[in-house]
């Protein structure tokens, strides 16, 4: 692992309204806001939109393929942009530095606009 | 409406959580996860794990374990439908199981304001240990719309 690696990218396929379902099953994160039109509308929505912490999900599919779990020290995003319905994001990274045994990582969502819904970064041991 | 600087402190009400086997496949299925020692207790094994480990995430959701997980935002006059995920940290100590008991220890670390009052930002931090041992330590930053205070 060097400075300037790039992690493969992990494309995604398109959030449905049943890829929400799941995820506020799965998670336990029912807030209406991402699976009932009506609430959604109520708050001032076009539509329901995709949960937060499924981007960073993914994104954490993206790190596990990389190293094994047990190898990431820290993880941490800012969601910059919501992820509507029928979005297909695609995850990235690449390593920005290396030292003193870890590697710092700089990783990202992107949907298929170029809209960036999360940038985040994470240390893992090199 | 500003949050009151007064709930920096505010000890969030402590809860355990058990990981289930059943919960971890169906959350693995959900964000489309293969990699077979988050679904399959064999493969697990094969790999060095004593039990299907938790993905990085799942710590998050364990944390919305509780009787009513929107308490504190309730507590606050929050209105759901305007709440925004922020950010999001984790930092790991140690991997967890399918079978461990988690126990979650939060309390609001900061609120602050942006864009004129337009938005308002809870940050709330949480340790989670296994039998005393430190797991993971978690930090949620939630934005809160506020329609009316938009110019």
């Amino acid at each position: 692992m060097k400075t300037g690696d790039v992690l493969p990218s992990l494309e995604l396929p398109e959030i449905s309204r049943t890829t929400l379902a799941l995820y506020a099953g799965a998670s336990g994160d029912h807030n209406p806001m991402h699976i009932d039109l009506d609430v959604a509308r109520s708050g001032g929505m076009d539509d329901v939109f995709a949960h937060g912490m499924l981007s960073m999900a993914y994104l954490g599919r993206l790190l596990t393929n990389y190293v094994p779990q047990e190898r990431i020290r820290t993880y941490s995003v800012r969601f910059a942009s919501i992820t509507p319905l029928h979005a297909k994001p695609t995850c990235t990274g690449t390593v920005t530095k290396v030292e003193d045994g870890l590697a710092h990582l700089d990783i990202a969502v992107t949907l298929s606009d170029g809209t960036v819904t999360l940038r985040g970064d994470a240390v893992v041991a090199a | 409406m500003a949050l009151d600087p007064s709930v920096v402190g505010t000890i969030i009400p402590g809860h355990e959580a058990l990981v289930e086997r059943g919960r971890l496949r169906f959350f693995a299925q959900a964000i489309g996860e293969t990699n077979p020692i988050y679904g399959d207790v064999e493969a697990a094994k094969a790999a060095g794990h004593r039990d299907l480990v938790v993905p990085p995430t799942f710590l998050f959701c364990l944390d919305m374990e509780k009787p009513d997980p929107f308490a504190l935002v309730r507590s606050l006059k929050i209105d759901m439908r305007y709440v925004l995920h922020g950010e999001q940290s984790f930092e790991y100590h140690a991997l967890a199981y399918a079978g461990d008991t988690l126990a979650y220890n939060g309390k609001v670390t900061d609120v602050y304001s942006k864009k004129n009052g337009a938005l308002d930002f809870l940050v709330r931090t949480a340790e989670v240990t296994r039998d005393g041992e430190l797991i993971a330590r978690l930090t949620n930053t939630l934005v809160v719309r506020n329609p009316k205070a938009q110019k």
